[in-house]
C-alpha cells in the first residue's frame, strides 16, 4: 500500500496533468455549446501549441512572447479549420460536421507529421532549477507553471464570458440559439468565435505542457480523447463540470499508473467514460453546478 | 431502389465478381482486391448505423478485430474448426455489441459515437497487454487457413471467390433488411425520432438490432482477414482503423448499401495509389502521409456531396438525363 506521502505525490501528479484535461475540455464545451458540434480536432490544438513553442525556442525569444506567439497560431489555426472546413457545411446535420472534424482531426496531425517528422521533440522547461518539495511530496517548477497558467487562464475565460460582450454573447448562443439570433448574435461569427476560443484553450494547454513529455505529432488523439473523457465527466455543457472532471480523470489515472500499472492509465480513462455514460450522462456534477455559468 | 433493381445489380455484382479473376492475374492486384472484400462487408454494416440509424460508430476496427482474434484465438489455442471459429467469433461479437449499445442506444445524441471510441481504444489495450494470449504488439500467428474437405483456400484467387461471396451474401441480407418493415422503421428514425416514436416505432430497439448485425458483420470480416493472412496484430484495428472505415462508408454514401462496396473500393484503392505515388512527390513522404488524404476527402466529402459519392453521382447522371429528354408538361 502507498505511503500518505506517496498519494500526495501522485496526486501532485495528477493535478498537474488533469489541468491539460481541463483546458481542453474546456474547448470541447465550449464549441458543443455553441455549435452542437463534439469537435474531434480538439487535440490537434494542444499538439500544435506544443509544437509551435519547440519551433520558436531556437529564436531566443523571452518565454512569455515565444508562449503568445505560440498560442497566436494555434488561434489562427482554429479559425481557420471553422471557415475552410466548418463553415462551408453550416447548414449540414450535426453527424456531417462531426464527421467533418474527424477530417480535420487527421489533416491536422497529417500536416505536422509533415511539417516536423516523426521523432519526438524536447522543450527546457520554463525556469530551470531542482524541484521544490510539498509536504513530503515532490513538485517540478514546470508542473507549478502549468498549475499557474490554467488558474490563470480559466479566471481571464470566466471574465471573459462573465463581463465582456462577446462572451455573453457566447453563452447566449449557447443558452438559446435561436432566440440569440433574434436579438441580432450572428450564430457564425459564433461559431468562429467558439472554435477560436477552443484552439486558444488547447494551444494554452500545449505550450505548457511540452517541457513535461516529449513532444510529437500523434499526442493531439492523446490529449484531446482525455479532454473528451474530462468534458462528458461534467456533462458535456459545464464549464465548471468539464474544469472538475478534468482533475478527477488527471488524478486517477495517476493513482492508477503509480499504484497499480502505467500501461492501465489509459484504459482507467476510457472505463470511467464507460461507468459515466452508462450509470449518469448527464454528468456527473449535473445537479450541483451544471449551466451555473451558462455554459 | 426498387427490389427489382436491386436483384438485377446483384447478379450484376455476382457476375463482376466471377469474372474480375479472369482478368486480372497478378497476386497483387488479387489481394488488393480481397481486401476490398473484407473491408466493403464492415463498411455495409457501418452504412446501415450511419446511414439508416443515424448514429456514428468510431470503433467499428474493434468488433472487426474481436472477429479477427476471437477466430485467431479459437483456433490456434483451442484447435477449433476455422468454420466453427467463425460462427463463434460472430456469435462473440454479436453478444458484446449487444451488450454495449443496449443501455447506450437508449440515451438520444451522440453517445454512440464516444461509447464506440471508448469501446475502441479499451478493445486495442486488450489486443496489445493481453500477451500472453494475443501475442501483444508482434501479434498472433499460424491461424489455419478455411477448408471444404480436401479444398484449402489457400490462394488469392480462391480467397477473392471466397471473400467476395460474402460481400454478395451480406449485401443481399442488408438489402432485405433496409426493404423490410425494420428498414422503414429505421428510415422513419432518421427522418425524425420523435414523430417515429409516436408512431410507435421503439427506436431503441431498432437501433440495437442494426448496430448488433453491424457488429457481425466487421467480426465477418475480421475472421476472413484473420484466416486469409493468417497472421493478426494489434495496429490492423485500433482508432485510425475505425476512422478508415468512416471515411469509406462516407465516400460511398452513408444512406446506400450499395455506396458501401463502392466507398471500400475507392479508399482502399486510393491507400495503395497513394501509398506508390507520394514518396514521390515528397523525397521524405513516408507511408503515413496517406492520412492527409483520407482527412481530405473526407472533409471534402462531406461539404459538396454529404449523401456520398454514389448517390450524388447517380443524381448528377439523373438531372443530366432529365435535362436532355425535357419535354413540355401536359397542362
Amino acid at each position: 500500500m502507498a505511503g500518505p506521502e506517496q498519494l500526495l505525490q501522485l496526486v501532485l501528479v495528477g493535478l498537474t496533468q488533469g489541468a491539460i484535461y481541463a483546458l481542453i475540455a474546456l474547448g470541447f464545451v465550449t464549441i458543443y455549446n455553441v455549435t452542437g458540434v463534439i469537435n474531434f480536432a480538439q487535440g490537434e490544438f494542444a499538439m500544435l501549441g506544443a509544437m509551435l513553442m519547440v519551433s520558436l525556442a531556437p529564436l531566443g525569444l523571452p518565454t512569455p512572447a515565444a508562449f503568445f506567439l505560440a498560442v497566436a497560431g494555434v488561434v489562427v489555426v482554429g479559425g481557420g479549420v471553422e471557415r475552410l472546413a466548418i463553415h462551408p457545411a453550416r447548414r449540414a446535420s450535426v453527424v456531417t460536421l462531426i464527421i467533418i472534424t474527424i477530417g480535420a482531426d487527421i489533416v491536422l496531425r497529417g500536416l505536422a507529421l509533415l511539417a516536423w517528422g516523426t521523432d519526438p521533440l524536447p522543450l527546457a522547461p520554463f525556469s530551470a532549477g531542482p524541484p521544490l518539495t510539498f509536504g513530503g511530496a515532490f513538485i517540478t517548477r514546470q508542473a507549478l507553471w502549468i498549475l499557474g497558467t490554467t488558474a490563470v487562464t480559466l479566471a481571464a475565460l470566466y471574465a471573459f464570458f462573465e463581463y465582456t460582450y462577446p462572451g455573453k454573447t457566447v453563452r447566449a448562443c449557447a443558452i438559446n440559439r435561436l432566440a440569440a439570433r433574434l436579438s441580432g448574435i450572428s450564430p457564425e461569427r459564433m461559431s468562429l468565435l467558439a472554435f477560436c476560443l477552443a484552439a486558444a484553450l488547447g494551444g494554452v494547454g500545449g505550450v505548457v505542457i511540452a517541457p513535461l513529455t516529449l513532444v510529437s505529432y500523434d499526442m493531439g488523439l492523446y490529449l484531446g480523447l482525455r479532454g473528451f473523457v474530462a468534458a462528458v465527466m461534467g456533462g458535456l455543457v459545464s464549464a465548471p463540470g468539464a474544469v472538475a472532471g478534468a482533475l478527477l480523470l488527471g488524478i486517477l489515472e495517476a493513482l492508477v499508473a503509480g499504484i497499480w500499472k502505467a500501461a492501465y492509465k489509459e484504459a482507467a480513462a476510457f472505463l470511467v467514460l464507460f461507468v459515466i455514460l452508462l450509470l449518469r450522462p448527464q454528468g456527473l456534477f449535473t445537479r450541483a453546478v451544471a449551466r451555473q455559468a451558462g455554459l | 431502389m426498387r427490389p427489382g433493381g436491386d436483384t438485377l445489380a446483384l447478379a450484376g455484382l455476382g457476375l463482376g465478381v466471377a469474372l474480375v479473376p479472369l482478368g486480372v492475374t497478378s497476386q497483387y492486384h488479387l489481394s488488393i482486391g480481397v481486401f476490398i472484400g473484407i473491408h466493403a462487408i464492415v463498411t455495409i454494416g457501418l452504412c446501415l448505423v450511419m446511414g439508416y440509424a443515424g448514429q456514428i460508430s468510431l470503433g467499428h476496427a474493434a468488433f472487426y478485430g474481436l472477429g479477427a482474434y476471437a477466430s485467431g484465438l479459437l483456433t490456434t489455442k483451442l484447435g477449433a474448426n476455422p468454420w466453427a471459429a467463425m460462427a463463434g467469433a460472430m456469435a462473440l461479437t454479436a453478444g458484446v455489441a449487444y451488450a454495449l449499445g443496449r443501455p447506450i442506444l437508449r440515451l438520444r445524441g451522440h453517445y454512440l459515437a464516444m461509447a464506440t471510441l471508448a469501446f475502441g481504444i479499451i478493445a486495442y489495450l486488450a489486443f496489445v497487454e493481453f500477451t500472453e494470449l494475443t501475442g501483444g504488439p508482434s501479434g498472433l500467428a499460424g491461424i489455419p487457413r478455411l477448408r471444404v474437405g480436401g479444398f484449402v483456400f489457400d490462394t488469392d484467387r480462391k480467397f477473392f471467390y471466397l471473400t467476395w461471396g460474402g460481400v454478395i451474401a451480406v449485401v443481399a441480407l442488408s438489402l432485405n433488411v433496409v426493404n423490410s418493415r425494420v428498414g422503414r422503421a429505421l428510415r422513419a428514425i432518421h427522418g425524425s425520432e420523435v414523430a417515429a416514436e409516436t408512431l410507435g416505432v421503439d427506436t431503441a430497439a431498432y437501433k440495437l438490432r442494426v448496430f448488433t448485425l453491424s457488429a457481425v458483420y466487421a467480426a465477418l470480416a475480421g475472421s476472413l482477414y484473420a484466416h486469409y493472412l493468417s497472421f493478426v496484430s494489434p495496429p490492423t484495428f485500433g482508432f485510425i482503423a475505425s476512422v478508415e472505415f468512416v471515411v469509406m462508408a462516407a465516400v460511398g454514401g452513408l444512406a446506400s448499401v450499395w455506396g458501401a462496396p463502392f466507398g471500400a473500393a475507392t479508399v482502399t484503392l486510393l491507400t495503395e495509389v497513394i501509398r506508390d505515388v507520394m514518396p514521390r512527390l515528397l523525397a521524405y513522404a513516408s507511408g503515413e502521409h496517406e492520412v492527409i488524404a483520407y482527412g481530405l476527402l473526407l472533409i471534402l466529402i462531406m461539404i459538396f456531396v454529404p449523401e456520398g459519392l454514389t448517390v450524388g453521382g447517380l443524381r448528377a447522371l439523373r438531372r443530366l438525363g432529365r435535362a436532355g429528354r425535357r419535354v413540355p408538361a401536359a397542362p
